[in-house]
C-alpha cells in the first residue's frame, strides 16, 4: 500500500514526531521572519487610536477636568472621563480578586500614571497632542508609599470607595487600608514546636516589587459592529475566554455579541492575565463613535501602570534540632497590592499558593498568615512567571534553609538531603494541607552536585576565601504547586479552573485541534501537537493547533502558572483518546473483526497476531463513509479536564559566582538546571523554556525593581533603568533532568514553563550569600546590584 | 511616546544646514545618529519645530591624519570609530570607549559629533575628549571657531554651542608615541550609561610618568577634569600610593547624583575605582615604564 510499510517500527515511531521528540517549533517561521500578526498589526478601515491622560499625583482629589482645548486640537474626536462611563457603570470595574478598580479616576487619583480620561484621536499622534491639552487639577493628598505604614492609625486612607466596607472580596479586614487576612496551618503547634526547639532561625527577606515586562505590552483593538451588535476585541489577553464572560459581566452585552481574539502575543508572564482600563476604555470608545479603536501601551504606561508582581514582605522563621532536622516553620507576609486588589490568582486564593513554603522539605508543623494592603502604587500582584505565589514561597523556604545551615554549620546540599521528602512518601500530605503528587528529591541533588563537582568547588571556595576572594555556590532545590487547577479549589470568577480541547480528524487524516488556553510563546502549536501524534498516530506535522479565538475554540481558563500542559495538556491527550476508541469501533468494523481482536500499533489497529491492519490515516476516511451501524460520522470530540489535583515539578540548581570586591560586580561563573518535569514532551521546547526562565530569574535576582520615591514618584519605568538583560549578560546554562512522571496526568506531564524563575531566583541569592557566609552574613537584600553588593563589602571593609 | 509635530530638512552640504541653522535659531535642532534626539522627543522633553537631518553630509564624515592632529568628521558613526585602523593605532582609547557606548545598533547610528555635543554627563566621549585636550570646530553662517572640549561643557545639556551653530569636526592632538591611556568603565548592562568612567592618558619616562590627564563621566552635571588627580601621578613612578592619591582626588571631584545606578557614595566610590583601574590599565600600555 504506502512507504509507510516498508517502515520499521522505529522509523514508523520517528515519522509521527510525537511526545519525546526534539522538534522545531512550528510557530517560529513566522516569528523569525518577523510575519508574526501581534495586535499592533492589525489595522481595521476607519481605526481610530486612544490614549490616556495619567495622573502625576500618587494620590489626590481631582477638582476638575477640562478637555476644551483638547477637543480643539486637529483630529482629537473626544475626550472620554469617568463621567461620561458613568451612565454605563463602566467607570469602575470588578477585579479578579473581588475588588473593584477605577476605570477612569473618578473624583480622586490613586497612584502616578493613574488613567484619568482617555483621548480618542485619528492617529496615535494627535491622541498624544491632545492629551497633552487636557487640563487636570488636583488637589494632593499625602501619599502612602510603604505598605508598613499601611496599617498606622493615622495612615491616610487610600479607598474613600470602601473605606467603611469591612471586606473588600476576601474576608474580614481590620482597617480601611486592610485588604485580607490569610491564614493557613497550625498556630498553636507550631508556636509550640518553637518553643520546644534547640534552634530557631528568623529572617526578614523582602520580595521587592518588580514586573514581568514582556516584549510586547499590553493593547487591544475593540470593534463594535452597528449593524449586528457584535462587539469584536482583538488583544493581548493570556485568557480570552474569562475575558469574553466578564466584559458580557460588566456591559450586559450578551457573550454571543461578543469576540475575543488573542493573535500572537509577544509574551506575558502573567502581565497579561487581568483586565485593564484600556481594554474598557477603546470597547466604549468604539461603541459610542462606531469606528475600531486601538490602544497600545507605551513602555512606560506598561511598567508603570500594568500588573506589577511580588512586593512581599516576609519574616520567615525555621524552628530545628542540632541535626538540622526541620521541625517547624512559621511565615508572617505583609502583601502590598498598591491602589486595588488586582491580583490574578484562583478567587479562593488571596495569597495564592504561598502555603507551598514547605518546599521540598518533610516539615511536621508549620503556621502561615498574610495580610493584604492598600498603598498609593499601582495596582496588581500577578503571578510572574510563576504559579500563584510559588515564587515569593520558594524564596522564603529556600533562603531560610541556607540561613539554618549556616547557623547548625551543616553544609548547605546536606542540610537539604537531610529534610528532603523521601521518594516512599509520595502521595506526600504537607502540614499547610498539600498533597504532593510525585518526586524523587534526593536523586535529582545527588546528580546536581556530582555534575558540578560540588566537593572540587567547596575545596576551591575556601581556598579562594585564605586569599580574600569572594566565591559564592548557590543551592536551591525548590518544587513548585503548579496547574491551577482542580475545580474543587479553583474559580476565577465563580468559573471553574478547567480546561480544554477540541480535536476533529479530516477525512485525509490530517487533524484541526482548538484548545482554552493561549500560547503567548511557549509553543503550543508545535507540542500539543506532539501529544495528539503520540495518542493517535498522525505526523504532527499534520496537525494544526489553534488558540485564542472565542468564537472558535472550546472554552478554557487561559495560560498563566503552568497551567496548559498539566491542565489542557491532559484535555488534549484525553480528546485524543476518545477519538482512538471510537476509532477502534471503525478499524473493527472495517476489517470484519471485533475490538477485542485489535491492538493499537504506533499509528494504527492490527488484528493481534496477524499481518492485518488499518492506519488512522485510513480510519479517518472510513469514519466519513464506512461506519458501524448506529454510528455518528466523522471523528472528532471534545474534552473538559478537572484536574483532580495540581502538579508539583521540582528541581536542583547550583549557582556558582565571583564577586569583584572593589566594584560589587557580580560574575555567574556556572549555573547548572536540573528539572523534573515529568514526561518531557520536547526537549528542545523544554531547553528554550529553562534557559528563558532562568534568564528572567538572573534578571529578577540581580536588577529588576519597580521603585518608588517616598512621594510615590515611579523611578525608572523604562528599560533604560529596568533591568533586562541582553545576550552580553546572561550567563550560559547547563540543563539536565530526571523524569519523575505525574501519576494522575493523562500523559504523566507536570508543566516546565515556569519551574526556573522559581527555582532560579533563591540560587542566585543563596550564591551570593554564600560568597560572604563565613563573614557571618545570612542575607542581603535583592535586587543584588552592585551598589548593594558595594555596599556590604564597604562595611565589611573588603573593598580596601 | 510619539513626537509632536516637526518639519524635516535634509540638507546634502554644509553650508545649506548653516543656512538652516540660521534661519530657524532655537527652533531648529540638528539630527545626527537620532539615539539622543529621538528618545527626547518621543517623550516630547524635546519638541523641535525643524529637524535638520545632517546625515546626507558625506563632508562631516571621516576621520583623518594631519599630522599633529586627528580629524574626526562629526557624522563619523561609533560602528566607523570601533573599526577605525588609524584610531587603533594612534589613539586607541576612542574605539575602546566606543565599544562600551551603547550596542551595536546605536553605535552604527550614533555619531561622535552628536556624542559630544549631546551635553549629557552620562555620553562617554566627552570626558575622552577632556583627557585628549581636543577641540571641536563650530561653523555657523558667521564663520568658524575653534573651543577646546574642556571649555565646552557648562551643565546638564547646556554647552558653548549656539543655535545656529554646527560642530563639524573633532580634533585632537595626535598622541606621541608610548603614550598609554584607558578607558574603563562599570555599568549595569549593555546600552546603559556609566555608574562612573574614568579617561586616562600617561606618559612616562624611566619609570616617571612626565605626564597625566584623568577626565571622569556621569559623576557630576558635565564630564569632570580632576587636575589633583593627574597632579597626583605627574612626577611618580605610578606606585600604589600614587594611584591611591590619585583615586582619592578623583573621588573629591566628584559629585554624582543618587539614582537607580546607586547612591552617591557607591558612584563617587567608582569613579574612584574606575580611576584606579584606567590607571594600571594606561600604565601597562605606555612606553618606558
Ligand atoms: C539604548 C541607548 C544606550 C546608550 N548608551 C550610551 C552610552 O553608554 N554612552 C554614551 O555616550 N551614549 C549612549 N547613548 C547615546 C548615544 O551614544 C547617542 O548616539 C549620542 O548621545 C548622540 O549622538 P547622535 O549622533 O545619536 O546624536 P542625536 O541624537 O542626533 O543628537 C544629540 C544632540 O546633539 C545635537 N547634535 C548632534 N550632532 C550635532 C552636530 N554635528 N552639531 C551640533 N549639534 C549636534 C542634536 O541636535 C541633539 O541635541 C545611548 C543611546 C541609547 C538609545
Amino acid at each position: 500500500m504506502s512507504d509507510a510499510q516498508e517502515m520499521t517500527l522505529e522509523e514508523r515511531e520517528a515519522s509521527i514526531g510525537g511526545i519525546g521528540t526534539a522538534r522545531k517549533r512550528k510557530e517560529d517561521a513566522r516569528f523569525i521572519r518577523g510575519q508574526g500578526n501581534y495586535v499592533d498589526d492589525i489595522k481595521l478601515p476607519g481605526m481610530l487610536h486612544g490614549d490616556f491622560v495619567r495622573s502625576s499625583h500618587a494620590h489626590a482629589l481631582i477638582k476638575s477636568i477640562n478637555s476644551e482645548e483638547a477637543l480643539k486640537v486637529e483630529g482629537v474626536l473626544a475626550v472620554i472621563t469617568a463621567k461620561d462611563l458613568e451612565p454605563l457603570s463602566l467607570h469602575w470595574m470588578p477585579t479578579l480578586a473581588g475588588d473593584m478598580a477605577a476605570v477612569l479616576a473618578d473624583k480622586k487619583v490613586h497612584f502616578q500614571n493613574q488613567e484619568i480620561a482617555f483621548v480618542v484621536a485619528t492617529d496615535r499622534y494627535a491622541a498624544t497632542d491632545g492629551i497633552q491639552k487636557v487640563v487636570v487639577e488636583y488637589e494632593a493628598l499625602p501619599p502612602l508609599i510603604d505598605p508598613k505604614t499601611a496599617l498606622d492609625d493615622d495612615a491616610p486612607i487610600i479607598r474613600d470607595d470602601v473605606a467603611d466596607n469591612d471586606e473588600v472580596g476576601q474576608g474580614k479586614r481590620h482597617h480601611p487600608n486592610h485588604i485580607f487576612e490569610w491564614q493557613v496551618g497550625d498556630k498553636e503547634a507550631t508556636d509550640a514546636a518553637f518553643e520546644a526547639a534547640d534552634i530557631t532561625i528568623s529572617e526578614d527577606i523582602a520580595y521587592p516589587r518588580c514586573h514581568p515586562s514582556p516584549i510586547e505590552t499590553c493593547g487591544c483593538v475593540a470593534s463594535m459592529d452597528a449593524t449586528n451588535g457584535k462587539l469584536t476585541v482583538y488583544g493581548t489577553f493570556q485568557a480570552p475566554h474569562v475575558v469574553r464572560t466578564i466584559v458580557s459581566l460588566i456591559t450586559s452585552i450578551e457573550e454571543n455579541k461578543i469576540r475575543i481574539v488573542s493573535p500572537d502575543v509577544g509574551g506575558g508572564f502573567g502581565n497579561k492575565v487581568g483586565a485593564y482600563p484600556g481594554y474598557i476604555c477603546a470597547a466604549a470608545a468604539s461603541i459610542v463613535t462606531g469606528h475600531p479603536v486601538k490602544w497600545i501601551e507605551s513602555r512606560i504606561d506598561n511598567l508603570s501602570t500594568t500588573a506589577f508582581a511580588r512586593d512581599y514582605h516576609m519574616t520567615g522563621e525555621l524552628a530545628a534540632d542540632k541535626d538540622g532536622k526541620i521541625l517547624a516553620v512559621r511565615a508572617k507576609v505583609l502583601a502590598d497590592h498598591g491602589a486595588f486588589n488586582t491580583h490574578a490568582q484562583p478567587m479562593k486564593w488571596p495569597a495564592g499558593f504561598f502555603n507551598i513554603i514547605t518546599g521540598s522539605y518533610d516539615i511536621p508543623v508549620g503556621h502561615v498568615k498574610v495580610d493584604g494592603v492598600y498603598t498609593n502604587k499601582a495596582p496588581g500582584g500577578v503571578a510572574y512567571r510563576c504559579s500563584f505565589r510559588v515564587t515569593e514561597a520558594a524564596y522564603l523556604i529556600e533562603r531560610l534553609i541556607d540561613i539554618l545551615a549556616q547557623k547548625t554549620g551543616i553544609d548547605k546540599a546536606e542540610i537539604r538531603m537531610r529534610n528532603f521528602v523521601q521518594p516512599e512518601q509520595f502521595p506526600y500530605n504537607s502540614c499547610l494541607g498539600w498533597e504532593y503528587d510525585s518526586g524523587d528529591y534526593p536523586t535529582a541533588l545527588k546528580t546536581a552536585l556530582k555534575a558540578v563537582d560540588y566537593d572540587g568547588l567547596r575545596k576551591e571556595q575556601a581556598e579562594k576565601r585564605e586569599k580574600g576572594e569572594l566565591m559564592g555556590i548557590g543551592v536551591a532545590t525548590f518544587t513548585e504547586i503548579v496547574g491551577a487547577g482542580p475545580v474543587r479549589n479553583c474559580d476565577i470568577v465563580g468559573l471553574g479552573m478547567f480546561d480544554s480541547c477540541e480535536i476533529r480528524v479530516h477525512p485525509t487524516g490530517s487533524v484541526i485541534a482548538r484548545l482554552g488556553t493561549k500560547s503567548t510563546g511557549q509553543g503550543h502549536e508545535t507540542t500539543f501537537a506532539q501529544i495528539i501524534a503520540t495518542e493517535l498516530g498522525i505526523p504532527s506535522d499534520n496537525i494544526t493547533v489553534e488558540e485564542g479565538d472565542t468564537d472558535t475554540a472550546p472554552y478554557g481558563l487561559g495560560t498563566y502558572g503552568s497551567r496548559s500542559t498539566p491542565v489542557a495538556g491532559a484535555a488534549t491527550a484525553r480528546a485524543a483518546r476518545k477519538i482512538r476508541a471510537k476509532a477502534k469501533k471503525i478499524a473493527a468494523h472495517v476489517l470484519e473483526v471485533t475490538e477485542q481482536d485489535l491492538e493499537w500499533e504506533i499509528d494504527r489497529f492490527k488484528v493481534a497476531g496477524s499481518d492485518v491492519s488499518i492506519t488512522m490515516k485510513d480510519i479517518a476516511m472510513a469514519a466519513y463513509s464506512n461506519i458501524p451501524e448506529g454510528m455518528e460520522h466523522g471523528l472528532e470530540t471534545t474534552d473538559y479536564y478537572d484536574p483532580p489535583n495540581f502538579t508539583y515539578p521540582f528541581g536542583a540548581y547550583i549557582c556558582v559566582v565571583d564577586i569583584d570586591r572593589f566594584t560589587g560586580d557580580v560574575k555567574v561563573r556556572r549555573f547548572y538546571a536540573l528539572d523534573d518535569c515529568g514526561t518531557r514532551i520536547n526537549p528542545m521546547v523544554i531547553d528554550g523554556q529553562i534557559h528563558g526562565g532562568l534568564t528572567e530569574a538572573f534578571a529578577i535576582a540581580m536588577g529588576q525593581e519597580i521603585v518608588y520615591d517616598e512621594t510615590g514618584n515611579v523611578l525608572g519605568a523604562s528599560l533604560m533603568d529596568y533591568f533586562l538583560p541582553s545576550a552580553v549578560e546572561t550567563p550560559e546554562w547547563e540543563t539536565d533532568f530526571t523524569v519523575t512522571p505525574c501519576p494522575h496526568h493523562p500523559i504523566g506531564a507536570k508543566g516546565i514553563g515556569e519551574s526556573p524563575n522559581v527555582g532560579g531566583v533563591p540560587a542566585f541569592s543563596n550564591a551570593i550569600v554564600d560568597a560572604f557566609a563565613h563573614l557571618d552574613v545570612t542575607h542581603m537584600p535583592m535586587p543584588h546590584t552592585q551598589g548593594k553588593v558595594w555596599k556590604l563589602l564597604n562595611e565589611l571593609g573588603l573593598n580596601k | 511616546m510619539t513626537p509632536g509635530v516637526f518639519e524635516y530638512h535634509r540638507p546634502n552640504t554644509v553650508e545649506e544646514a548653516l543656512a538652516l541653522l540660521g534661519q530657524f535659531g532655537e527652533d531648529g535642532k540638528v539630527l545626527a545618529g537620532g539615539h539622543s534626539l529621538v528618545p527626547m522627543m518621543k517623550l516630547r522633553l524635546a519638541e523641535p519645530a525643524h529637524l535638520i537631518d545632517i546625515n546626507a553630509i558625506d563632508g562631516l564624515r571621516g576621520i583623518r591624519d594631519e599630522g599633529d592632529v586627528i580629524v574626526i568628521g562629526a557624522g563619523t558613526t561609533q560602528a566607523e570609530v570601533l573599526t577605525s585602523d588609524l584610531l587603533a593605532k594612534k589613539c586607541p582609547i576612542l574605539p575602546e570607549a566606543a565599544a562600551q557606548i551603547a550596542d551595536p545598533q546605536v553605535r552604527n547610528c550614533g555619531t561622535i559629533g552628536g556624542n559630544c555635543a549631546n551635553g549629557d554627563p552620562g555620553n562617554d566621549d566627552p570626558a575622552i575628549m577632556m583627557a585628549l585636550d581636543a577641540s571641536y570646530t563650530l561653523q555657523s553662517q558667521d564663520g568658524e571657531r575653534q573651543i577646546a572640549a574642556r571649555e565646552f561643557y557648562q551643565g546638564i545639556y547646556t554647552t558653548a554651542l549656539a543655535d545656529n551653530e554646527l560642530l563639524t569636526e573633532v580634533r585632537i592632538p595626535t598622541p606621541a608615541e608610548g603614550v598609554g591611556m584607558s578607558y574603563q568603565k562599570i555599568k549595569r548592562k549593555v546600552g546603559d550609561y556609566a555608574i562612573a568612567a574614568a579617561a586616562v592618558t600617561l606618559s612616562m619616562s624611566n619609570g616617571q610618568c612626565t605626564d597625566a590627564a584623568i577626565a571622569l563621566t556621569n559623576v557630576g552635571d558635565t564630564a569632570l577634569l580632576p587636575l589633583a588627580a593627574a597632579d597626583a601621578i605627574k612626577g611618580t613612578s605610578v606606585d600604589a600610593s600614587a594611584v591611591d592619591a590619585a583615586a582619592e582626588a578623583a573621588m573629591a571631584a566628584s559629585e554624582p547624583v543618587e539614582d537607580l545606578r546607586g547612591t552617591r557614595e557607591y558612584r563617587t566610590a567608582m569613579a574612584g575605582q574606575m580611576t584606579r583601574q584606567a590607571i594600571v590599565e594606561a600604565l601597562s600600555r605606555a612606553a618606558g615604564s
